[in-house]
């Protein structure tokens, strides 16, 4: 049976009334008491020198509070990478200066030139039109390989080249990597793309900053993925200003998808600008400009080989990616192609040898960042496209490849820096089969073709390393920062519970099953329970939400936390109780001696609490404690798909007909909410696969920068999916088991819908080898009729 | 400026509005209305539908002017009289048919306008007529369920798990 409250229950999202009746509060419905407006003028070149700019006809335009440029920022500091990579050599990679306002310099088309603050924003958009300034055009570099080239345009003229580093995991060693492919029985070569896509959370950034002269203190309210992030880096990095004096507020988010961890320029503007122009100031990003600065994701180019023996075991895996950086170092970009990347090599398979090399570029393109998934769908992607094709090559059954491949002891050490503590790998492979009637799929292509229609099936299994991370990890490999998370219990006397996390919800509900895990623990209500996120005045110091690590993480914390309340609301019921402590047990919101029929309920025990009167003498008062954890490894959530497709021989169209994905999240909280986040994942790998593709010009321009022209997935280009997750190997080495779930979908995806294009295009005799993505109609048939 | 006026989920309102003022605008800045969102400049997204004359409209897409006398129903005249969730709404929750909230007030306006002209639309009716409302956190399976449930149609058959 279901349950109906608690862990395991598919419990209604309590955040849903607010939001479908309107009453939700996001930033941009935040408007303070005379708020200025302020409007960036972006360049409309993507590299060009500044000559001058002259603001003087701006700042007499009616309603203009003050025109900022580059120049008013000389002072600060720039926008700060979290992530330091060093290059194969030991080298650290080269950190170009990435300033608030443009310095010298633009490099992308949308970097921002001036800022004006005025009454009303059509007041400070008629005034940026008069800003006059020369800005002398240079010649681009948008292609990476292009950029990597001696002689290369370059991005920023005081660094050696425009490559970022020259990275390698894995076997060192070339000439080893040689002799096991020179002993291979066969060897599988791909060239693919991991096309640019751009996150496009529904919900457009904006800021609202406001400042008090009578206290110095600044108030930021930011659509961010991580309030604490952003003021530790705005605060420490970029404004120098006291953390105490600030704070950071991310209301209701409306997605982030990974482009809203990062610390971006406006919110820096804004912050500074409002005690400048001692006035509250308001950005809205419209859609347009979201597409101008945005971090964007993706973008990798990759040769990958595969290695097999003569009874097809992997005996060895190389890959070559050039990954595009964009303009400049996005707050974790450096990290995405490198940690978070080369580090999932080795997938679902007990590959031994694994050579991973990544060089990253500098490009007059927007910066690139973590995107759903960030890294691992790159990962993912290429490794089961390759080994797809490898099985074609032989002519042996896919699954069966990967089957006899898999890794199945565990705790399993890769070749490429990870522990995997847990996993069954055939297990979710076997449930996979059965959710997706595979069985079934001879029929179904028959049925097609008498439909004149190609059906394909494509089958791709990921790992993913989530619950990000452990803090001594991490900064072993460059990260700046820590990547534990808190949580704060914060008991009432009347017995309802604030929890206050460093985690944030900006969609995935953890207003919802945060409280069903510390109604489980105390067995209260989960109506009881409340929970507090998104207000660095309110919570602890967290690290936010990304990287699948909400449960994982700040779960971790939340449990630890309520584990220190319950021991010490123990020693008050024991007190009440007179017994012993250790005899107390708590069941059901009661605590009991046990072997008795002696009780005291949790109401009368936070009471006591609160009104000590008879209190043990040696307990501090009150019931309220904050946990931090850190997690000793990552998690490693991981699945397989299968995507059935229909390919239109005569038009190239493609349309995915099923989608099934069979998951191994561990232990699982709400499934409701679970369910929803694979079919998120899914439609947004089923958007890079088929429609979305982020494309510049020679020249830097954005040639996909609305939605008229950026292919965003409908409801009609996706089916009903069908998820399973019932192969559960709970993680080894966090309280609750989890592996967060947030990711899988959009990491998991993409190659099953490629690899059915692929079988489909066979089944109809066409021995194409490989399309990227996206899988357009035009590149489908340019690839049929080839 | 010129004033205007139009009766908002039952209630006569009026203001001064420039011009070039939307109806998305005048809806969430002058009557603070803010159930109804944007999440584009294109007319493309949806975020911002509402019901004008009992037509669902892309509110961006229109002047507030052009609304003058008009009867509009927003996000927040959604609710039964009661303050409870309408069928609608409720099916969204029941269902999981919103995560971050933001395309939802569009994806419920939209919703009861297919309803009212489509009582028990196919799941191919409410994916084409959905085409003009985008959601990125859902992948759309709850979103087409909950209009099916919401429509009195069993969407236990549909796999969730």
């Amino acid at each position: 049976m279901p349950k109906d409250s608690g862990i395991g229950a598919s419990s209604k999202r309590r955040e849903d009334v607010r939001f479908l009746t309107g009453s939700g509060n996001y930033t941009d419905d935040i408007n303070v008491r005379g708020q200025a407006y302020v409007y960036f003028l972006r360049s409309d070149i993507a590299h060009g020198r500044i000559n001058s700019i002259d603001t003087s006809d701006a700042e007499s335009m009616p309603g203009v509070v003050r025109v900022f440029t580059g120049k008013d920022f000389e002072g600060v500091g720039g926008l700060p990478c979290g992530w330091e990579v060093a290059d194969r050599h030991g080298a650290p990679m080269q950190e170009p200066p990435h300033p608030i306002l443009a310095q010298g310099k633009v490099r992308h088309v949308g970097d921002p030139i001036a800022a004006v603050v005025a009454d009303s924003l059509e007041q400070a958009r008629d005034a940026a039109e008069a800003i006059a300034f020369d800005i002398e055009e240079l010649p681009t570099v948008t292609d990476m390989k292009a950029a990597a080239q001696e002689g290369s345009v370059k991005v920023h003229d005081d660094l050696k080249n425009n490559i970022c580093y020259d990275w390698m995991l894995g076997e060192a060693d070339n000439a080893k990597v040689d002799e096991v492919f020179a002993n291979a029985a066969h060897v599988t070569t791909l060239e693919l793309t991991n096309n640019r896509l751009v996150a496009n959370p529904m919900e457009p950034r904006v800021c609202v900053a406001e400042y008090s002269r009578g206290t110095d203190e600044y108030t930021l309210y930011t659509t961010s993925q991580n309030p604490h992030v952003i003021r530790l880096l705005m605060c420490a990095f970029v404004l120098g200003l006291p953390e105490h004096k600030v704070r950071v507020v991310a209301p209701d988010v409306g997605g982030g998808f990974g482009s809203k961890i990062f610390h971006y320029a406006e919110e820096a503007f804004c912050t500074f600008a409002a005690k400048a122009c001692n006035r509250p100031v308001k950005w809205t990003s419209s859609r347009s400009e979201a597409f101008l600065s945005d971090a964007q994701g993706r973008d990798h180019v990759t040769t990958i080989q595969l290695a097999l023996d003569a009874q097809n075991n992997f005996i060895g895996l190389r890959t070559d990616t050039y990954a595009n950086l964009g303009a400049y170092l996005s707050t974790f970009s450096s990290s995405v192609p490198t940690w978070l990347h080369g580090t999932l090599m080795a997938g679902n398979y007990k590959t031994p040898v694994i050579q991973v090399n990544v060089k990253a570029m500098f490009t007059n393109t927007v910066p690139v960042d973590a995107y759903r998934g960030a890294g691992r769908p790159e990962a993912t992607f290429q490794l089961e496209r390759v080994i797809d094709k490898a099985a074609r090559e032989l002519g042996v059954d896919p699954i069966a490849l990967r089957r006899q491949n898999f890794i199945t002891q565990f705790p399993y050490d890769t070749p490429v820096a990870l522990t995997y503590d847990t996993g069954d790998y055939n297990g979710t492979m076997d449930k996979l089969e059965a959710a997706a009637d595979l069985a079934g799929f001879a029929a179904r292509r028959a049925q097609s073709e008498a439909n004149g229609k190609l059906r394909g099936l494509g089958i791709n299994c990921y790992i993913e390393a989530c619950g990000i991370a452990p803090s001594n990890i991490v900064g072993m490999l460059g990260a700046r920062a820590g990547l534990y998370d808190a949580a704060t219990v914060r008991v009432n006397a009347t017995g309802s519970i604030s929890v206050m996390v460093g985690a944030h919800s900006h969609g995935q509900g953890h207003e919802t099953a945060f409280p069903q895990v510390v109604a489980e623990m105390i067995g209260i209500d989960e109506s009881m329970v409340e929970i507090v996120h998104g207000d660095t005045s309110k919570i602890p110091f967290g690290m936010g939400t990304y990287g699948s690590r909400s449960l994982a993480v700040c779960g971790s914390a939340m449990v630890k936390a309520t584990e220190k309340v319950i021991d010490k609301a123990k020693k008050i019921a024991a007190h009440l109780l007179e017994a012993s402590e250790a005899d107390i047990e708590l069941k059901d919101g009661q605590f009991t001696v046990a072997g008795t029929d002696k009780s005291v309920a949790w109401g009368d025990v936070t009471l006591t609490a609160y009104v000590p009167h008879n209190f043990p003498l040696e307990v501090e008062p009150g019931l309220e404690e904050t946990a931090f954890y850190d997690p000793a490894n990552f998690t490693f959530p991981a699945g397989a798909y299968a995507c059935e497709v229909e390919v239109d021989p005569e038009t190239g169209k493609v349309t995915i007909e099923r989608f099934t994905a069979a998951d191994d999240f561990g232990n699982i909280i709400n499934p409701m909410i679970v369910d929803g986040q694979v079919h998120g994942g899914i439609g947004q790998g089923i958007g890079q696969a088929l429609l979305e593709n982020c494309v510049y010009d020679e020249n830097g321009q954005l040639l996909s920068a609305s939605y008229m022209d950026y292919a965003m997935p409908r409801a009609d280009d996706v089916p009903f999916y069908t998820v399973d997750h019932s192969s559960r190997t709970p993680c080894t080495h966090n309280p609750l088991g989890v592996k967060g779930c947030g990711e899988a979908g959009a990491i998991g995806s993409p190659p099953a819908v490629v690899n059915a294009v692929i079988d489909a295009l066979h089944s109809g005799g066409k021995k194409v080898e490989h399309i990227d993505m996206p899988v357009s109609p035009s590149r489908v048939w340019a690839a049929m009729n080839g | 400026m010129t004033q205007v006026s139009m009766t908002v989920n039952g209630k006569s309102v009026s203001g001064d509005v420039e011009g070039r003022t939307l109806l998305s605008s005048f809806l969430r800045d002058h009557l603070s209305l803010t159930g109804t969102h944007v999440g584009c400049d294109t007319g493309q997204c949806g975020a911002c539908v509402v019901h004008v004359d009992g037509e669902a409209v892309k509110s961006c897409n229109m002047l507030a002017l052009e609304a003058d006398g008009a009867e509009v129903g927003t996000i927040e005249g959604q609710a039964n009289a009661d303050g409870s969730l309408n069928v609608i709404q409720q099916a969204f929750q029941d269902h999981h048919g919103l995560q971050c909230g933001f395309c939802t007030p569009g994806m419920v306006m939209s919703a009861a306008a297919l309803l009212k002209d489509n009582p028990r639309p196919t799941e191919t009716e409410i994916r084409e007529y959905l085409e003009g409302n985008i959601c990125r956190c859902t992948g759309y399976h709850n979103i087409v369920k909950a209009i099916m449930a919401a429509s009195g149609q069993d969407v236990g058959a549909i796999a969730a798990e």
